[in-house]
């Protein structure tokens, strides 16, 4: 190592990939995966999201998955838990509206409420 | 894609890799395989977790569902249901020794929540044969630090204003030897880290080797720095197979790294690290014999002074600390010398390993601030004793301590503390005991271990404590005499008083602190020809209880010295005490509890 800024490039990158062992304090958001998630094809979603997360580096967002929520009709469904904030249900979830759920909720704050269970019933 | 969407750590502790963590985690690899998981889940085989008890134990994160006593059987069902369908597996998961709810998390489990890890914080946590996710947990960034903006000086200074005192059993004020070593004149000066860890029970220091071993060579590039050292050695027992190749592997890499070796980061520095095995001899521990050792020579304690930090090494300046004091060294350069001295007790600061043993709920590894109870401890955190038996005492410091009785149980512990009461910190064993505990027994236990690994150059140790051995022998088969006790504690004192080494000079203590509070004990031995635990065999009588028995006839049976009589279904069983072998077969067979020993 000839320098500080080298070890701090390596340690950006690692810290990066190692982030989900520590989920306290961040944004949760949960895929289901049963299934009939599955089925209805909650895994592109779920990947998805991994990649957007990854790919604009948000530090404090950790995606991970469930088992049935229960409304196996508007499958596949994913779940936004912030701290301090009401749980949000997404449904009928497609990669594309997965990625804007990233952008616009995640990292702009702002709930898409047309994809939420409540506009969908 | 190099991003995994999910980790599971496999602890590869010496505990769970002899319960099989091994074979879990090609079980793992094979199964991810088949699920074509491969590029989102990662596997980390990782340092022991502390809750060896449960082993072998895999989290699974982002959730950190806490799996216990995996099988390789039970692969299939995580990967299946947890990674492939997000189903955490609620019958894997630990389940807390105190109520029958399953514990989710790490977080939620009782046993974590009064530790505070700093020298086992990574432990558990990274990859130790990864030297990428050792940095991405800060490491080698405090020695990027001190090489940049530190002077020699600062360096020093930060550490003595820590408070931190060493963890091999002295608690030497470790800025205080540092700063010895960097004052003594010499050329060449060498830093030495200790991993001999002789104590029986005592693990610690393993452990971080295995889960950890860069904070460790990145300390000692720290110390080598302060004290103008450029060459480090690590003695390490050859008994610690999985420390030693981990460390190996973590020299290889911070070398490729050029973390080890010249001119690290630029600034001119040089320092690099060599392993030296050793056979497994208590007494090499003793920093001077451990100094022989390494030389070549028989491992034996010299005279001290001249001390190491003046004339270690091949006659030059030497600094010697020990594993889990090295441990502490990184967090203090990032975190502040203030932060560290924050915790704890006035005179004892950070926090302490230790390894919970005996006859406790939760035995493994566990870190605690400086001050917290003993009864924290063995209750809070070890879950207390199993079987509803009532505690007895605590043996800390190993051959070099001693026992401590409920009565203090509520005392904090740190280094003053415990001297206090008889005993001393040592390495960190804790061995807790019950009332099926003879003291004297145990008193002999240590002895027995002292006798057999004194190197003999000092008659007081060589002869003085095999003649303590002799007496306690003489106590526990039955044959003791008042006077012997007397004779006990006097050839005691005289030892500590003129041994040449520690080894010499602590062995004494388990003896003298069970005579300090358990003195009855030793009176019901030599008086009244009984052992009250029930443990000493020539002192022990089985017995039929007239009430309880229910003439079955089964404990005759069983008897090989054909000494118990009866007639079955109707006379109460006897047994005849002079052909009784004490072999207690018949206890362990009657269905009724009928028999005991007294
Ligand atoms: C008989 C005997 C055995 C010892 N065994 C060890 C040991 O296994 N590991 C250790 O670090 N220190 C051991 N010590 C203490 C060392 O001599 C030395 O004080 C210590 O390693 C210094 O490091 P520290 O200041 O960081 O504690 C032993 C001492 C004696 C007298
Ligand atoms: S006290 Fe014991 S171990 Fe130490 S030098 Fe003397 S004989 Fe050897
Ligand atoms: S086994 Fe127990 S109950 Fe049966 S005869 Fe022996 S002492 Fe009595
Ligand atoms: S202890 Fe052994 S020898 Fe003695 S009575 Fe019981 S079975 Fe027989
Ligand atoms: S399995 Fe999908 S909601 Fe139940
Ligand atoms: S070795 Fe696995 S928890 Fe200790």
């Amino acid at each position: 190592m000839k320098s500080l800024d080298e070890l701090a490039k390596i340690r950006k990158e690692a810290k990066n990939k190692i982030d989900i062992r520590d989920s306290k304090g961040k944004v949760r958001i949960v895929v289901g995966m049963a299934t009939c998630g599955i089925s209805a094809g909650a895994r592109p979603v779920l990947l998805t999201l991994i990649n957007e997360v990854n790919k604009r580096g948000l530090k404090d967002v950790v995606v991970s998955q469930t088992g049935c929520i229960g409304v196996c009709r508007l499958e596949p469904i994913v779940e936004v838990y912030k701290s301090g904030e009401n749980k949000v249900t997404y449904v009928e979830m497609t990669p594309e509206k997965a990625k804007k759920i990233i952008l616009e909720h995640i990292v702009n704050g702002n709930v898409i409420d047309e994809y939420t269970i409540g506009a969908v019933q | 894609m190099d991003f995994y969407r999910s980790h599971v750590l496999v602890c590869g502790g010496t505990g769970c890799t002899s319960s099989g963590s091994e074979t879990l985690i090609d079980t793992f690899n094979e199964e991810i395989k088949k699920h074509e998981l491969e590029h989102e889940v990662k596997i980390v085989k990782t340092g022991c977790f502390g809750l060896c008890e449960v082993g072998p134990i895999v989290i699974v994160y982002p959730e950190g569902a806490f799996y216990a006593h995996i099988k390789k059987e039970n692969v299939a069902t995580i990967v299946e249901e947890h990674l492939l369908k997000g189903r955490i597996v609620d019958n894997l998961l630990y389940e807390d020794a105190k109520d029958d709810d399953r514990v989710r998390s790490l977080d939620e489990v009782d046993f974590y929540k009064k530790q505070k890890r700093v020298a086992l914080r990574n432990c558990g946590v990274i990859d130790p044969e990864n030297i990428v996710e050792y940095i991405g947990y800060d490491g080698y960034k405090a020695l990027g630090k001190v090489l940049t903006t530190m002077s020699r000086e600062d360096v020093i200074d930060e550490i003595k204003k820590s408070g931190l005192r060493g963890r091999g059993g002295g608690g030497f004020p470790t800025g205080i030897k540092w700063g010895f070593a960097y004052k003594a004149t010499g050329d060449e000066k060498y830093v030495v880290c200790n991993a001999d860890e002789g104590d029986p029970g005592a693990f610690m220091d393993r452990s971080v080797l295995e889960g950890d071993p860069h904070s460790v060579l990145e300390a000692m590039a720290i110390a080598g720095y302060a004290i103008g050292a450029r060459q480090g050695y690590i003695y390490v027992r050859a008994e610690y197979p999985i420390a030693v190749k981990r460390l190996e592997i973590a020299i290889e890499q911070a070398r490729k790294y050029e973390l080890l070796g010249d001119d690290i980061f630029g600034t001119g520095f040089s320092f690099d690290v060599e392993i030296r095995l050793g056979a497994g001899a208590f007494v090499c521990g003793e920093e001077t014999a451990l100094l022989n050792s390494i030389e070549g020579k028989r491992g034996m304690p010299r005279p001290r002074p001249p001390f190491p930090a003046n004339e270690g090494l091949w006659g030059k300046p030497t600094l010697l600390n020990n594993v889990e004091t090295y441990a502490n060294i990184v967090p203090i350069i990032l975190n502040g010398s203030d932060w560290f001295s924050s915790i704890g007790t006035e005179k004892s600061k950070g926090t302490k390993v230790f390894a919970l043993g005996g006859k406790i709920n939760n035995t493994g590894l566990v870190e605690i601030p400086m001050g917290t109870t003993l009864k924290e401890i063995i209750y809070e955190i070890g879950g207390g004793i199993p079987n509803e038996k009532a505690f007895k005492a605590v043996q800390t410091g190993g051959p070099s301590g001693g026992c401590i009785p409920a009565k203090n149980l509520d005392t904090p512990i740190d280094y003053d503390n415990l001297i206090a009461l008889g005993s001393m910190m040592g390495s960190g064993g804790m061995i807790v005991m019950d009332e099926d505990n003879c003291m004297v027994d145990i008193a002999r236990f240590f002895l027995d271990f002292t006798v057999d690994e004194s190197c003999g150059k000092c008659p007081p140790c060589r002869i003085g404590t095999k003649r303590m051995l002799q007496i306690l022998d003489k106590i526990t088969s039955g044959k003791g005499e008042l006077e012997d006790i007397n004779r006990l504690e006097e050839l005691a004192k005289n030892i500590k008083e003129s041994a040449l080494c520690g080894l010499g000079q602590t062995a004494p203590n388990p003896v003298l602190s069970t005579l300090r509070h358990f003195k009855n004990e030793y009176i019901a031995h030599v008086v009244d020809k009984t052992c009250p635990a029930g443990v000493c065999k020539e002192l022990l009588a089985y017995h039929i209880d007239e009430n309880l028995c229910k003439k079955c006839g089964i404990c005759a049976k069983k008897c090989p010295a054909d000494c118990i009589d009866g007639v079955k279904g109707k006379e109460v069983f006897k047994i005849d005490r002079d052909k009784c072998v004490k072999c207690g077969a018949c206890m362990e067979a009657c269905p009724f509890n009928a028999i005991s020993k007294k």
